[in-house]
């Protein structure tokens, strides 16, 4: 692999841009790897990437049944924050955004990431205790965040109305260095330092059944053919029930539609992610200065990665609200992705009831954020075959013990 | 936009004059059954990408639980019927194993 450096860009301006390689290598399968990662999202290519890179695991191959990045991690709206109440949730999302922070470096690929600030507003007495309460909680975490005044809001984010019509603007918790990134660019970044490390990325490659003996994985059928494996990772977000069955276990999952929107571009007007959860929108303005929109998922299962015009009009009507000077806004495109909700609202990365089968999923509405944290703690189960500290939580098993990581009450809202 | 009919008050509807209430027909599980039961019954769901039998609830209209049929893979509703029962009825289950031929669930065929 070529790296990318400033002296790249000027040896291949010499040559009319002649000597610019593939990022990743196409790659066929082979009989059989030590590892195979369904699903090439960000969490799978992460979960592949720090295989690699912290335990020397490189006979890995990563299986996608569309294209890289096309399922939620290309969908999202990258909001990128680690200001979480439960002490195993601000480990793994801050392990995550600390890893995102030098991530251009460590993958040398651009991800764009942009601390730029989230705020999260509180609009009722309740999001206001709520709010301190996670400040507190974050201070005792090591997780950098504060509760701050309306005026303070007001300062940050000049276009927003503090007293709406339905709900003022109480005060917000507000982390500094939350933000966002790329989210291509973190997928593509992850494919490409998998492949540099001689794994392969397979393209529109389904897995269609996984093959047990004596109630251990030996591999996959594919929609190109049997493919052997010592150990496998489920990492296919919205498809993970379907997966499961496949493998032979039920989840405590549903999937259902989430979807987002972007505007037409317009000047630069607001500088940080802001997240309204009692009315229930959010809202950035990405690089090109197109406003970039999301709110709620919808009420019932569904795979169609499309969802109902209604929740879109009540996120439009929230943010219209908040920020009025929004409301002439031209819309230009609406999409949805199917995300795959945990009752404790809190993610899955365990063992599962097949030996050397492993999945990750439960990421729901927020998982883009935890890529790199996520991919690590993946990782570092399916190499050791237990539980690192950062995952020890998350098990399949917590239901049966009653143990939830409970996020459900703590933000109402996941993204 | 799904169009739901109340088999109750017989109202033809968008779904946002509905509530969607989640998987149908789990088995209730009570005193005597141990923890795998009823972690099976609290959290684990069909979530089947096709064929779903659900609960939904007539909230803006005549405020009545009932069950639904309906395919999460295109979005096709099958029918609704009663919340008076446990599994869904014979005429129901015949139309859709007319329309999705082999299909089957859990100890339906
Ligand atoms: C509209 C929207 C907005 C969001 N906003 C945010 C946000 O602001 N911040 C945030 O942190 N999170 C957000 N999320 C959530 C985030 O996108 C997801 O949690 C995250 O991207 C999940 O990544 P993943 O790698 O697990 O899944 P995915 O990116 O969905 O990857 C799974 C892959 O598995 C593949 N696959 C499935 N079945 C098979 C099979 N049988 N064989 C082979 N491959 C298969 C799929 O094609 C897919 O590419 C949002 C999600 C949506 C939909
Ligand atoms: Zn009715």
């Amino acid at each position: 692999m070529k790296r990318y450096s400033a002296f790249a860009i000027a040896r291949e301006a010499m040559r009319d841009h002649s000597g610019w390689k593939r990022a990743w290598e196409k790659a066929q399968p082979k009989a059989r790897y030590d590892v195979i990662i369904i699903g090439a999202g960000g969490h799978g290519l992460a979960t592949a990437y720090y295989l690699g890179k912290n335990f020397g695991i490189t006979n890995v191959a990563v299986l996608e049944k569309g294209w890289l990045g096309g399922g939620n991690t290309g969908r999202n709206t990258t909001i990128i924050r680690s200001n979480y109440l439960q002490d195993p949730s601000a480990a793994i999302y801050e392990k995550a955004r600390s890893l995102y922070e030098t991530l251009s470096q460590d993958l040398n690929y651009n991800i764009m990431f942009s601390p730029r600030g989230v705020i999260m507003l509180a609009q009722t007495e309740h999001e206001v205790r709520g709010y301190k309460r996670t400040a507190q909680a974050n201070a005792l975490q090591g997780v950098t965040t504060e509760f701050i005044s309306p005026e303070r809001v007001k300062e940050i984010v000049p276009i927003i109305r503090l007293d709406g019509p339905r709900y003022p603007v109480l005060g917000g918790l507000w982390q500094e260095r939350g933000g966002t990134a790329r989210h291509d660019a973190v997928a593509w970044g992850y494919a490409r330092a998998c492949s540099a490390m001689g794994m392969d990325i397979i393209q529109q490659c389904e897995v269609t059944g996984i093959k047990s003996e004596n109630g251990k994985v030996v591999g996959v059928q594919t929609s190109k053919g049997d493919i052997g494996c010592s150990k496998l990772g489920i990492v296919v977000a919205g498809h993970s029930g379907v997966m499961a069955d496949k493998a032979g276990f039920r989840l405590p999952i549903e999937s259902v539609a989430l979807q987002a929107l972007v505007s037409e571009p317009i000047k630069p007007c607001m500088d940080v992610v802001v997240m309204a959860n009692t009315v229930h929108g959010y809202m950035s303005q990405s690089d090109k200065g197109e406003m970039v929109i999301g709110g709620g998922a919808d009420g019932y299962n569904n795979y169609t990665q499309r969802g109902s015009f209604h929740h879109i009009e009540e996120t439009v009507r929230a943010l219209v609200e908040t920020f009025p000077m929004i409301s002439r806004l031209k819309m230009l495109r609406q999409w949805g992705g199917i995300v795959d909700m945990t009752g404790d609202r809190s993610p899955i990365i365990s063992p599962t009831p097949l030996d050397g089968c492993f999945i990750n999923c439960g990421w729901g509405t927020g998982g883009f954020k935890a890529i790199p944290g996520s991919g690590w703690a993946m990782a570092e189960l399916m190499a050791r075959g237990q539980h690192g500290p950062l995952s020890a939580e998350f098990g399949l098993d917590r239901f049966r013990q009653g143990r939830f990581v409970d996020e459900s009450v703590a933000a109402g809202v996941a993204h | 936009m799904l169009i739901l009919t109340c088999p109750y008050c017989g109202v033809t509807s968008e779904e946002t004059e509905f509530h969607g209430g989640g998987e149908a027909h789990l088995k209730r599980e009570g005193p005597g059954s141990d923890d795998q039961a009823f972690e099976g019954y609290l959290f684990h769901r069909e979530n089947p990408y096709g064929v779903h039998f659900e609960r939904w609830r007539h909230v803006y209209g005549c405020g009545k639980w009932f069950h639904a049929a309906r395919d999460t893979q295109t979005l096709e509703v099958f029918g609704t019927y009663s919340a008076q029962v446990t599994t869904p009825p014979e005429d129901l289950l015949a139309v859709i194993r007319d329309k999705r031929p082999g299909w089957q669930w859990r100890d339906l065929a």
